[in-house]
């Protein structure tokens, strides 16, 4: 007897609906079986607390007297530049933006103590903001430039729009050069001196729905500590990535875009990053719902960290250099050991990706439901699949030349 | 030439006397304030850096004690703000003595004081920043 969302939705305002989180669920459908297991239970919520680079906030500020145009012109926030491609008080801020008298790399590792994710930050937590902003000036908008400060109350929209998140898996970062080298899988010690993962594993949102048959457009999530909402397959959505038999992707495959309203939202899920000698970006906390709307969907959110298989990549060489070769696979239950072996030496390894606090996401999500502040939505449309071929192109690079005939 | 970290505790009678003048301009030391603070208690403490010859140096040390200045060696050590922590992990692979473990249950991670040698690398290798240095 298949569930549809609508009675589970029913449940949940009853307060009788059954709720586990994909860690749970492991157990759950160990004892009871899956026919069992798959007519009790209504939903299974995932979590992952990691950083997520192209995320971003955009934000209506309001008309000042005179007006003026940011659009077309230049806008700092905390001194970090944000972009005015849009309409008049429209602008728009992400993660990895920086102030442009940071030194970057210019002394090797910079710091990139500050950036687009901090200012992202700030202002979800409610301090105030000081924005800097120049014009060219038209008869309308007369005025050319502003300084004030904003704060997140007074503007009419601040919204987080993040157009890649929850990759679903990602690569084991290693480094096999002799030197050390800082990457957006972090400080990489030479010679397989360690090895680092970004992933929830077991209670990954898409790892959970690795055919994406619940998830889709619409469907309504855990976002930044409110509540928010898939609007998109992310960039680089990769749906044809290797699988296992199961259906488990090896490599990074699907991702989302994802929107919500920033003013419900807590900076204790939207922490400004930093890593050494790479940039800034955002940590982004976000949990989705599955309902278990058959036995074929709970079968899926029984996997485990033993059945998830990440591709060792050298970050020294083969990443930069676009080589498709691997070091090897491991599995994310040998990750969280501390140690794995590669080429027959121990490499002691390191996540990026807060398990404890994607056991939290999950958890929180999973009291919502349950407590009758939040019910699932069928989503509008789905995203692509596995059937839609769409796979993750590399750049085909044209050079300009003199009298190129394209 | 020789360049050393200090603290100089300054009781309240000497908070109004410029000491810090004297030992730059009678012993010939080259001077970095890293911090200064009158306390509430109208104490002054002062980090400073001094560099200089050994016998300037130890001239201008002798100086500031007959003064009646407590002059402690610099000792810093780092430590973690709890709020910022997001137990990622990312600090235990990178860190030279294992001052930091995993609790296999929590999946958090462990800050243990007591391994660090303050080499730093902590302070600048973790993403959301929570690890400080303090003098």
């Amino acid at each position: 007897m298949a569930k549809t969302i609508d009675e589970i939705n029913q449940k949940i305002k009853k307060g009788n609906v059954v709720v586990f989180t994909a860690e749970e669920i492991i157990n759950v459908v160990k004892e009871k079986g899956l026919k069992k297991a798959a007519e009790e239970v209504d939903v299974v919520t995932t979590g992952t607390f990691g950083p997520m680079c192209s995320s971003s906030v955009y934000l209506n500020i309001g008309h000042s007297n005179p007006r003026i145009k940011l659009g077309g012109g230049k806008a700092y926030l905390n001194d970090v530049p944000a972009y005015t491609g849009l309409a008049a008080v429209d602008l728009l801020i992400g993660a990895t933006a920086m102030p442009d008298d940071d030194p970057r790399n210019r002394t090797h590792p910079g710091e990139f103590n500050y950036g687009g994710g901090h200012v992202i930050e700030e202002l979800v937590a409610g301090k105030d903001i000081l924005l800097e902003a120049t014009a060219y000036g038209t008869d309308c908008y007369p005025r050319k430039k502003l300084e004030t400060w904003i704060n997140i109350r007074d503007l009419n929209e601040a919204v987080l729009f993040n157009i890649r998140n929850a990759y679903q898996n990602y690569n084991v970062a290693v480094n096999l050069s002799n030197k050390t080298i800082y990457t957006y899988m972090g400080i990489l010690r030479p010679e397989l001196g360690n090895a680092t993962y970004s992933s929830a594993g077991q209670l990954s949102p898409l790892l959970n729905d690795p055919y994406y048959k619940t998830i889709g457009i619409g469907t309504r999530i855990f976002l930044g500590g409110g509540v928010g909402y898939v609007a998109w397959q992310g960039t680089q959505h990769n749906p044809t990535a290797l699988r296992t038999d199961n259906g488990v992707p090896k490599r990074g495959a699907g991702t989302l875009t994802v929107i919500g309203d920033l003013k419900q939202m807590s900076p204790q899920w939207l922490v400004g990053t930093s890593f050494l000698g790479y940039g800034t970006t955002l940590t982004v906390g976000i949990g989705v719902p599955i309902p278990i709307l058959s036995e074929e969907i709970l079968s899926y959110t029984t996997v485990t960290d033993e059945q998830i298989y990440a591709a060792i990549v050298d970050y020294s060489d083969a990443y930069p250099h676009m080589k498709s070769s691997i070091v090897g696979e491991v599995n994310y239950a040998q990750l969280k050991t501390g140690k794995i072996t590669i080429q027959g030496k121990k490499v002691p390894t390191s996540s990026f990706s807060s398990y404890s606090k994607a056991v939290e996401i999950a958890g929180t999500l999973k009291q919502w439901i349950k407590s009758n502040k939040f019910e699932l939505t069928q989503p509008v449309a789905s995203i692509p699949g596995v059937e839609s071929g769409i796979t993750f192109k590399p750049l085909s690079e044209r050079p300009i030349q003199v009298n190129n005939k394209a | 030439m020789i360049s050393k970290k200090i603290v100089l505790h300054f009781p309240r009678r000497l908070v109004d006397r410029p000491l810090v003048y004297h030992l730059i301009k009678d012993y010939n030391l080259e001077f970095n304030i890293l911090k200064a603070q009158v306390t509430p208690a109208e104490e002054g403490l002062m980090v400073l850096e001094l560099k200089g010859k050994q016998e300037d140096y130890d001239k201008g040390i002798k100086y500031l004690a007959e003064a009646g200045v407590i002059i402690e060696a610099l000792s810093q050590n780092v430590s973690r703000n709890e709020q910022r922590c997001t137990h990622c992990g990312a600090c235990i692979t990178i860190c030279p003595t294992s001052a930091f473990e995993l609790d296999f249950v929590t999946r958090k991670t462990r800050f243990l004081d007591k391994k660090c040698i303050v080499c730093g690398i902590c302070i600048k290798g973790c993403p959301p920043r929570a690890m400080e240095l303090h003098f």
